[in-house]
């Protein structure tokens, strides 16, 4: 998957329904992170041992549906559908296991969590269990209640990824509430944490794939953490690093830009 | 079926359902019990011992115990949740509502020690408000037994049903017993424990008991009450409950606070109906408590002994 397929088609995701806004922050960040997992990563094809993929941040469900369209599993009928009236492709997205969506996200941490369940109830089969954080749903306590049992339930069989953009819906995670460093949090509690640039597929992969290994080759049993350092927007000027962008409007205008952009940036 | 009715009673309704009837029921299920350092006062250290690996003490984390709940649930286990019913319901509303209700993760809740039964905690430990808010939660099902025979029973129905609910338990040991025997139970179907002609009294859980109490005692003032146990809150037998109600006046009878609970699931139900009848609601007044006391005196400052629900149905009808 190329990541400029990715990036326009979230951008054109909301064309069709006049006024509505969308996730273009947080769903811009994680495209690597998604395309790392689903072309790398992720054995999905096998609804038995499937691997999990579980999207904590639900408001990245928008990069979701455009990967899992790519993939096949997801039309392009299906994209047109976001957000659309009578349609079932929420914002958030709600679970449709025959459409690769595992989880029904959009209340932050709930999906960390649950993963842990999944992840005690697999402890003894071949899948692995991964679930997608934003730095910013960092700030609830779930997530420490279930980074603790995590660890403490010994799960080598569950790698999170932060999709660290460093910005939430107010402004910079380091001015609403500083998490500090999240690798020493994590590793604080027991984690193997690492940080890996999370727009650099290669980089992901080998950070992925690694954890895979460590648990089936070297036998350990601390659950992974991937901070990904991301910039939220990305590919989009306007956009990058800007907390107006968590959620908002594109005028035609800002449309034909943005896609201007991708193009320069990433080639035809 | 061996008759376990007074083991289950001595033993209450949590002790039954933990220290004996999951014991059997692992024999022939794939069963998980997570809880949140609640393990002990459950009654669960022989479950603990025999089935170890089937056992996790998330610790003090209500809300993660229903997501690590949900998981498992999912992946095809028969799940139970269990900790004190005012922190699993109020602390973890919103976990229950998401994978319980929207997810429809079948995960089986049960909440102990409900209603005024931890006494002298005091308001943090009491749960007054819970069937109002689970009963709020769409495709739920809300189940409050009367004793711990019925415990057992909803607890075996939801091992079996595969669906999300939240069982209510209340008392400590040496719970009254409504049931001799186990009985035909259908959970759809609201139960008629005393047949009388001048009024009815909807109760449930631990109120069902005292109801039965009431009724005896009114046949002395000549009055003949109708005693309904409403074990399962939801969904509502509301077909049921207008097929029970008798004289112009009746009453629901519930501890747990008079907003929300089966009182006004009551009410609800009869506004919708053709009946004409008029609803009083006995429970908790809509209050914290101010004072401590032990659980006789925390009834009766809500009038909910049998000598005061006699007065107050007297007064009424």
């Amino acid at each position: 998957m190329k990541p400029i397929i990715i990036r326009k088609n979230i951008i054109n995701a909301c064309r069709h329904i006049r006024g509505t806004s969308a996730h273009y922050g947080g769903t811009l960040s994680c495209v690597e992170i998604l395309i790392a997992l689903y072309d790398y990563v992720l054995n999905w094809s096998d609804s038995e041992i499937r691997d999990r993929f579980i999207l904590s941040k639900g408001h990245g469900a928008l990069a979701l549906y455009c990967v899992l369209k790519e993939k096949g599993i997801l039309t392009q009928a299906d994209l047109d559908a976001f957000e659309a009236d009578g349609t079932c492709y929420f914002a958030h997205a709600k679970r449709n296991i025959d459409k690769g969506i595992e989880f029904s996200g959009g209340s932050l941490s709930l999906g960390f969590s649950y993963a842990v369940g999944v992840a005690l109830a697999c402890k003894d089969k071949a899948n692995h269990i991964y679930v997608l954080l934003g730095d910013g749903e960092c700030d609830e306590g779930l997530v420490w209640e279930a980074a603790m049992a995590a660890a403490n339930y010994h799960l080598g069989n569950l790698t999170i990824i932060i999709d660290h953009n460093e910005l939430q819906s107010d402004g910079y995670v380091k001015d609403v509430m500083d998490t500090y460093s999240l690798m020493d949090k994590f590793a604080a509690f027991g984690w193997d944490a690492v940080e890996v640039d999370g727009h650099d597929i290669g980089a992901l992969v080998r950070a992925l794939n690694g954890g895979v290994e460590r648990i089936n080759h070297i036998g350990g049993d601390k659950p992974r953490c991937i901070i990904a350092k991301t910039i939220k927007g990305k590919g989009v000027s306007f956009m990058e690093n800007n907390p107006k962008w968590h959620h908002g409007l594109l005028t035609e205008e800002q449309y034909k830009q943005a896609m201007a952009e991708l193009e320069g940036v990433y080639g035809k | 079926m061996a008759n376990n009715a007074r083991i289950y009673s001595r033993l209450g309704q949590s002790g039954a359902i933990f220290g004996m009837a999951v014991n059997d029921l692992a024999e022939h299920y794939p069963i998980k019990v997570v809880s949140a350092d609640m393990s002990v006062v459950a009654g669960l250290e022989r479950f603990k011992s025999a089935h170890l690996e089937d056992f996790y003490n998330v610790g003090i984390a209500e809300q993660n115990m229903i997501g690590v709940a949900a998981g498992l649930a999912d992946e095809g286990y028969k799940t139970i949740a269990v900790a004190q019913a005012c922190f699993v319901t109020m602390r973890s509303f919103e976990q229950v509502r998401q994978y319980m209700g929207y997810m429809q993760c079948p995960v089986i809740l049960v909440g102990i020690s409900s209603g005024f039964a931890l006494t002298q905690f005091g308001n943090t430990h009491y749960a007054l408000e819970d069937l109002s808010l689970m009963r709020g939660i769409p495709g739920l099902i809300v189940l409050s037994p009367a004793d711990a025979t019925e415990a057992v029973q909803c607890m075996k129905w939801a091992i079996q049903s595969n669906q999300p609910c939240y069982i209510r338990l209340s008392g400590g040991g040496n719970n009254p017993m409504v049931y001799k025997n186990e009985v035909e139970w259908d959970i759809h179907k609201i139960a008629v424990l005393r047949e009388g002609e001048d009024s009815t009294i909807f109760s449930t859980g631990s109120m069902v008991y005292v109801a039965q109490q009431v009724a005896e005692r009114l046949v002395e003032h000549g009055l003949s009450l109708h005693v309904v146990n409403v074990h399962t809150i939801a969904p509502l037998d509301k077909d049921g409950i207008l097929s029970q109600v008798k004289g112009h006046t009746i009453f629901t009878l519930e501890e747990h606070n008079i907003t929300g609970g089966l009182g006004s699931a009551v009410c609800e139900c009869v506004a919708e109906s053709d009946i004409q009848a008029h609803v009083i609601r006995l429970g908790v007044k809509d209050s914290f408590m101010n004072r401590v006391g032990g659980y006789n005196w925390l009834l009766e400052q809500n009038r909910l002994t049998p000598e005061l629900i006699v007065e107050d149905v007297l007064k009424n009808v």
